[in-house]
């Protein structure tokens, strides 16, 4: 433990060039695109997309968490509810993937915000709860209401998504495109971590009385967080409808929200790397120690209480944002 | 007609404790006020007032001939009403300079949207933030510390960075909740140059809690007393010095404080 | 059938009422959820079913010993997962730590006991009509042993020392331990007495239905929420009220609504109590909490 977070200090402590910055970035570029050639094995190219799915999911629910300080457990529903009114709309209405998408992370981003509503003046367990007590009542709803959503057996042969007349098919395919959602929920949490609305959404989470005395609307900012949140989970669910093509509730269990959490304990509570560090560690292990995968909930559970004893802060701590980023944004 | 602030019978009660108590109070645009009481006063609970942190229970507060009593907090910032905490209450996770930015309307008022799509123009609101902040700092005498981690300034120097951040929202008016306490008398006479800074040139009314007596009959243009939620005297700092009931409070209650605490 | 329903819902919502009286205790004295509550139920339910099915321990001492493992797992809990933690940002990092127990607890048990179910039946179910209405020995054991149940809490929480202190503590932990009060000897007691009460509630609900798997926490433990915040949380009369208007409500509502939404009523009325008086029911300004 001492040696990796010895290991992420010294990475931390790497200023890169603007030069150098770009090197990387050409590499990095390379790297993903060969890399289902270089590796060839559908199995090693599932496990990343996964890894990668997991890494946006977690950095949606960072959001939430990290961020805007409010604790959500049914962050699975908002995944779920991403996945199955885009998969209903496609279905139904023969709609395009995309447009479906669209109105799906809408459609979920106000569910969030309306979930969160009744809670805004207490404390966060009470949301907690609640988000709780609507993980069950969705799942109900996605068993009971078997006209709509097909029941328990769920829904098969979700079409893939066509994008200008190309479909994307084939593992290969659909890991260039995770590829391309990961890299944008990163520039985007890095855009919104340092723009004066990610900043004021951090200061409501640490005093909101403080935040008010200097003019910002706590409800705004938490009922955004949590919308925001929820519409990025809700993109992901998408993708895991058309990529798994079925879906069904067991997919989206309560037990798949507590490995998001564990996800987000680990990184980092408000960490960019930190969420991709957590999410590929926690989906990427499981998957190559396959006889530990029967303990991998128990050890979840400790994990969390663990690191919130002796590592509250994460792998990867939040502190390592840079010394006045917004004036190193503004002037560069 | 150039009041900037003023209350009538302000009055809130928590259960059976009449906190503040029927306070009528009126402020002149450009007046140094200063609210002084033994502790358990109600002065902090009637900034709590002020700034909307709580509501009347009954009376009613104008800002500006607006009446402001229902106004949420937020909002009143946004009026001009800015104020710093006894307690002190800075953001620990960001940095001297990020602590002012926060509270600099352009930049919490940014749009996220331009943020992403529109880079050119937010680099120009943003450097416009960073320059004017780091002149809020300068008059504080903090520019040189911009970089370091709020937390990591000695208390005196935090209270002056909360007055940095409370300039930052484009006050009216800025209520200070005892900001010379925890300071050497050094640092209390370059309070006072600051305060008159922001009322002489920046030309905002200031509205004091404090206890040091040398401190506030220096810098006040008047003085209101507050005891057991009531205003008991009111005058320029001769008259309280010499006012009887004043008095009587202080030393009724053992508390009489003519040096800092 | 009305008189049915209700009769049903308040036999289960006593239930309710012995499983908010943990969280409502706890709350009020550390103002912190503790989510492993129903999972440290749930353990004690098993130890119950072991020691009757395979040891055939009397019943009374199986009950008893049962309810004694439960109060021990649940300070255990308490010293493992909520003491040791000095996170800055505290409130977070407990509910993390918490919901990580619970998760442990849950899977620990799916590990050790399986994940299916197991049948428990240890007392005589006859069933009686009184008036129409059928009532089973289960049903008036249950009853009963709610009433002794909370009888005793009551002379335990406004009769004795440890009561006092408790409500002490849940006034102001700080001044409690200026006082001289061995806080976290009451912070452990109060985990203990609220997990014992659980652990006889786990008994009766898994006799009840028959039934004793891994994951019956999950809603019971909700539920036992929802009865909590109705109530008011933090308040003892809250907690018991709130669980007998919870299981009243959630009988009548399957019974007269949908019985394939029945786990959806309390958390309905749980998001409409925090809409309308987020308080709860008995949560005015002058509760009595502990």
């Amino acid at each position: 433990m001492s040696k990796i977070k010895e290991l992420i200090n010294k990475i931390k402590k790497i200023r890169l060039s603007k030069m150098q910055k770009l090197v990387a970035l050409i590499a990095l570029i390379a790297l993903i695109v060969a890399f289902p050639y270089m590796v060839n094995d559908k199995y090693t190219i599932h496990v990343f997309i996964l890894c990668a799915m997991y890494a946006c999911l977690t950095l949606s629910l960072n959001l939430i968490i990290g961020w805007s300080g409010q604790f959500s457990l049914g962050h699975v529903c908002f995944y779920g509810m991403g996945a199955y009114v885009t998969t209903l709309l496609m279905m139904n209405f023969g709609m395009n993937f995309f447009l479906a998408t669209l109105i799906s992370i809408v459609f979920t981003s106000t569910f969030a915000m309306l979930l969160c509503l009744p809670t805004l003046k207490l404390r966060g367990d009470y949301l907690a709860v609640i988000t709780l007590g609507f993980g069950e009542v969705f799942r109900l709803f996605l068993t009971n209401e078997v006209d709509l959503t097909k029941g328990p057996a769920g829904i098969p042969s979700i079409p893939d998504p066509v994008i200008f007349g190309y479909a994307i098919k084939g593992k290969q395919a659909y890991f260039y495109f995770i590829m391309i959602l990961l890299v944008a929920f990163i520039a985007f949490m890095k855009k919104f971590n340092n723009s004066g609305f990610g900043m004021a959404m951090m200061t409501v989470n640490e005093d909101d009385i403080a935040a008010t005395a200097i003019g910002l609307n706590t409800k705004k900012y938490k009922l955004l967080g949590f919308g925001i949140g929820g519409g990025m989970a809700a993109l992901m669910g998408s993708f895991y409808a058309v990529y798994m093509g079925m879906i069904s509730p067991t997919s989206f269990a309560y037990a798949e929200s507590i490995k998001m959490v564990s996800m987000v304990v680990l990184g980092g509570m408000g960490s960019i790397p930190g969420s991709i560090l957590g999410a590929f560690l926690l989906t990427a292990l499981p998957e190559l120690l396959r006889a530990f995968s029967e303990y991998r909930m128990v050890l979840y559970g400790a994990l969390m209480v663990v690191m919130m004893i002796f590592r509250p802060e994460g792998m990867w701590s939040r502190a390592s944002r840079l010394k006045n980023e917004y004036k190193i944004k503004a002037e560069k | 007609m150039n009041e900037i602030l003023e209350t009538k019978g302000a009055t809130i009660r928590f259960g059976g404790l009449t906190a503040v108590d029927g306070v009528d109070l009126v402020q002149k645009k450009g007046e140094i006020l200063s609210l002084i009481g033994p502790n358990g006063a109600g002065k902090t609970t009637l900034f709590n007032l002020l700034t909307g942190v709580y509501k009347c229970t009954s009376g009613n507060i104008f800002f500006d001939h607006k009446n402001i009593t229902e106004m949420k907090a937020h909002e009143r910032t946004k009026l001009g009403i800015a104020r710093t905490f006894q307690n002190i209450r800075l953001i620990r996770s960001m940095t001297v300079l990020e602590n002012v930015i926060i509270a600099h309307p352009d930049c919490n008022e940014e749009k996220f949207m331009d943020a992403l799509f529109r880079p050119k123009k937010t680099k120009e609101i943003r450097r416009k933030v960073v320059e004017e902040c780091e002149a809020l700092l300068e008059i504080v005498g903090l520019c040189d510390m911009e970089d370091e981690m709020a937390t990591s300034l000695p208390y005196g120097k935090q209270r002056l960075l909360e007055i940095a951040r409370g300039l930052a929202t484009k006050p009216m008016l800025l209520l200070l909740d005892e900001p010379g306490a925890g300071m050497n008398n050094f640092e209390k006479e370059e309070l006072t140059t600051v305060i008159r800074h922001i009322t002489d040139v920046m030309k905002i009314t200031v509205l004091i809690i404090e206890h040091d007596m040398k401190f506030v009959m220096g810098i006040s243009d008047r003085i209101i007393v507050l005891d057991h939620g009531q205003k008991i005297a009111e005058g320029l700092p001769e008259e309280i010095q010499k006012n009887s009931r004043v008095i009587e409070a202080y030393l009724g209650s053992g508390e009489f404080k003519d040096e800092e605490e | 059938m009305f008189f049915q329903h209700l009769l049903n819902g308040l036999i289960i919502g006593g239930i309710y009422a012995m499983v908010a009286l943990g969280y409502s205790m706890v709350y009020g004295v550390l103002q912190i959820v503790n989510w492993a509550h129903a999972d440290v139920l749930m353990f004690g339910t098993f130890i119950g079913m072991l020691l009757a099915t395979f040891l055939h321990v009397p019943v009374i001492a199986m009950v008893l010993l049962a309810a004694l493992f439960t109060a021990i797992l649940g300070m255990a809990v308490e010293r493992v997962a909520y003491r040791p933690i000095k996170s800055a940002n505290r409130r977070m990092a407990v509910l993390v730590s918490a919901l990580g127990m619970s998760t442990f607890l849950q899977n620990l048990a799916q590990l050790v006991f399986g994940s299916g179910t197991r049948q428990f039946k240890v007392f005589d179910t006859n069933a009686y009509e009184i008036g129409g209405m059928k009532i089973t020995g289960m049903q008036i054991l249950i009853l009963s042993v709610t009433a002794v149940m909370l009888l005793i809490l009551y002379i335990m929480v406004y009769r004795t020392k440890l009561g006092i202190a408790m409500r002490a503590c849940s006034v102001s932990i700080d001044n409690a331990k200026l006082m001289g009060i061995n806080t976290n000897m009451i912070i452990s007691g109060t985990f203990g007495v609220g997990a014992f009460m659980a652990g006889v509630a786990g008994i009766l609900v898994g006799n009840y239905y028959n039934a004793v798997y891994p994951t019956m926490g999950y809603l019971l433990g909700m539920k036992a929420f929802a009865a909590a915040i109705l109530g008011g949380i933090g308040s003892i009369p809250g907690a018991v009220f709130g669980g007998f208007i919870i299981g009243v409500i959630e009988s009548l509502g399957a019974g007269y609504i949908s019985s394939a939404y029945r786990d959806a009523f309390s958390f309905l009325v749980m998001i409409l109590i925090l809409i309308i008086r987020p308080a709860g029911l008995l949560g005015a300004k002058h509760i009595d909490k502990v």
